[in-house]
């Protein structure tokens, strides 16, 4: 109930900050020698938010679906992109973390260039896999690739510092009962590392979204949210209010990929939740 | 047949590399069953590397380690000991039912034998009313008791402890101490416990083991025989004659040093620190 209560209360903020900007702002933005500090507050670049609620409404050409189905469909088809990239991201991420924290000598090798590969630019990656679409897969699994990519990265970190994260007494402990390495995985590492990985999924979670959004873009795949910006951009001039309409799906829909993440945390984290200490 | 037998032990850690440091030096030791032997010593002379030689969880430079008749080794594997650690190390995610089951799980028992067997260990020591708690809940010295019922969860013959109450209050670990020794009697347990303190040991004890530092090795033993094991026993003459003793054997000096003043007895509890 709380809770609910500060989402609204932070809702009304950032449209209160929307409006309140646009209301004080300069419409042709506020230009400090030669440079732009603040953005035009006009309604071809900052229409008001009943505009772009209105617009939601109507029809997207004429005589079309309107527009917050379209925006709603699109959403929906990069969710699945989103959650396929996510699953193949974090498992391989996962196997990743396990096999670095086997061998020192894959951590010492491997780790570098996990590391390395979130430096590649995206624009740079995505030709090379685009052609893989319509061959050997899908060309929505092109785009669920590069999610992945994204995706894969903070759960390879945040997992081996997991796994690493048990007390030498810890280990100690399960090498007296003469637990072999995968018991003492299964029963002291892998529950040690939940609250490690617990976060790192969360910004997985994001990644994968702007992995998709960025990947559609970039390879060229219709029929998600990515996709919708930029047709929608182009009709920025005459229609400002439409593209907004797309980026409002693609914020919700990063906010709907972080809820179902942590969903995941209720049903793991039970010990987490009563902390009062008896004194005995 | 005897507990432990440890046959002129030497542990040497990096061996050959400049930060080359024997850790013991020929050290024999034997624990007869039942017998509750302290290891005690300043730091660094080596009394938790002897424990965990016995323990198996390092493996000596030369010398042999026997446990209940069988290598150290053999011994780990069949889970022929408990062990208690100065940090209690319960899994944060598993209520005290749970981590006490912990050893059982990993000796394959059912669910119903595993909770059974929990639950007398955690009434042996008092807290059984707690098994649905998880261990951020409990206080140091509740958190300890579980530990120790956790050690005992296998009803291994030997009980290894490495200073279990070092890190509680005097009021707590004095009872501690009381419930340990009704255990042991009660299991018939042969216990090595490693610890700092000079009253701790001669309470607990048959026997005091004292080591020195560098390189680690046993200098005396000395049979303590008080007449009871409760706060009588504590206030005994023979009790306070045995702390002398043992803090003469750690200072080195000789047994016939002048008999203590009246005023040292009541320091007695100090650590040999």
């Amino acid at each position: 109930m709380k809770r609910a209560l500060y989402v609204l209360l932070g809702l009304a903020v950032a449209a209160a900050l929307w409006e309140g900007y646009k209301a004080v702002g300069n419409p042709d933005g506020t230009v400090l020698f030669g440079v732009r500090i603040l953005p035009r507050a006009d309604d071809l670049s900052m229409p008001h938010l009943w505009t772009v609620l209105e617009r939601l409404g109507r029809p997207e050409l004429t005589g079309g679906r309107p527009v917050w189905i379209v925006v709603a469909s699109a959403c929906l088809f990069t969710l699945g992109i989103t959650a396929a990239g996510f699953v193949i991201g974090a498992l391989i991420g996962l196997l990743l973390a396990v096999a670095m924290e086997r061998f020192r000598i894959v951590e010492r090798g491997l780790l570098p260039y996990v590391i390395l590969s979130q430096t590649v630019p995206l624009v740079a990656l995505a030709p090379l896999v685009a052609g893989w679409g319509g061959t050997i897969m899908p060309p929505w699994a092109v785009v669920s690739v590069i999610a992945a990519y994204l995706a894969f990265f903070p759960v390879a970190v945040g997992m081996l510092r997991g796994l690493q994260s048990p007390s030498a007494s810890g280990v100690e402990l399960m090498r007296s009962y003469a637990a072999g390495w995968w018991r003492t995985l299964v029963k002291l590492r892998f529950p040690s590392a939940l609250p490690y990985l617990f976060p790192a999924l969360r910004l997985a979670g994001a990644a994968a979204v702007v992995g998709a959004v960025v990947g559609e873009i970039s390879t060229g795949t219709r029929g998600g949210i990515g996709r919708l910006i930029i047709e929608y951009s182009r009709e920025a001039t005459s229609d400002p209010a439409k593209v907004y309409t797309a980026m409002l799906g693609a914020a919700v829909l990063g906010l709907v990929v972080a809820g179902l993440v942590s969903l995941l945390e209720l049903p793991l984290m039970r010990h987490r939740r009563h902390v009062e200490v008896v004194t005995l | 047949m005897s507990a432990v037998v440890v046959d002129k032990v030497t542990k040497t850690f990096n061996r050959g590399r400049t930060d080359e440091v024997t850790a013991l030096s020929e050290v024999d030791l034997t624990v007869a069953d039942g017998e509750l032997v302290s290891l005690i010593g300043p730091s660094g002379c080596g009394k938790s590397t002897l424990l965990r030689l016995i323990a198996d969880l390092i493996q000596p430079s030369t010398g042999t380690v026997t446990v209940a008749g069988q290598s150290a080794g053999q011994a780990r594997k069949e889970q022929a000991y408990g062990i208690a650690f100065q940090q209690a190390g319960l899994f944060e995610w598993r209520t005290v039912l749970r981590n006490v089951e912990l050893p059982l799980e990993l000796r394959g028992l059912s669910k119903r034998e595993r909770k059974a067997r929990a639950e007398e260990m955690l009434t042996l020591v008092g807290l059984e009313d707690f098994a649905g708690h998880y261990p951020a809940q409990l206080s140091g010295g509740m958190q300890q008791r579980v530990a120790i019922a956790r050690a005992l969860a296998v009803q291994p013959p030997l009980l290894l402890m490495d200073e279990p109450f070092g890190a509680l209050d005097e009021m707590t670990r004095e009872r501690l101490q009381s419930e340990l020794l009704g255990i042991c009697t009660q299991t018939g347990t042969s216990t090595v416990f490693v610890t700092h303190s000079i009253s701790e040991a001669v309470f607990l004890s048959n026997r005091v083991v004292v080591m020195s530092a560098r390189p680690g090795r046993i200098t005396a033993s000395i049979t303590v025989d008080l007449p009871s094991r409760d706060d009588a026993g504590r206030q005994s003459p023979a009790f306070f004659e045995k702390i002398t003793e043992v803090r003469q054997a750690l200072r080195g000096t000789p047994a016939a040093a002048p008999p203590p003043r009246a005023s040292e007895g009541a320091a007695a509890g100090t650590d040999a620190r």
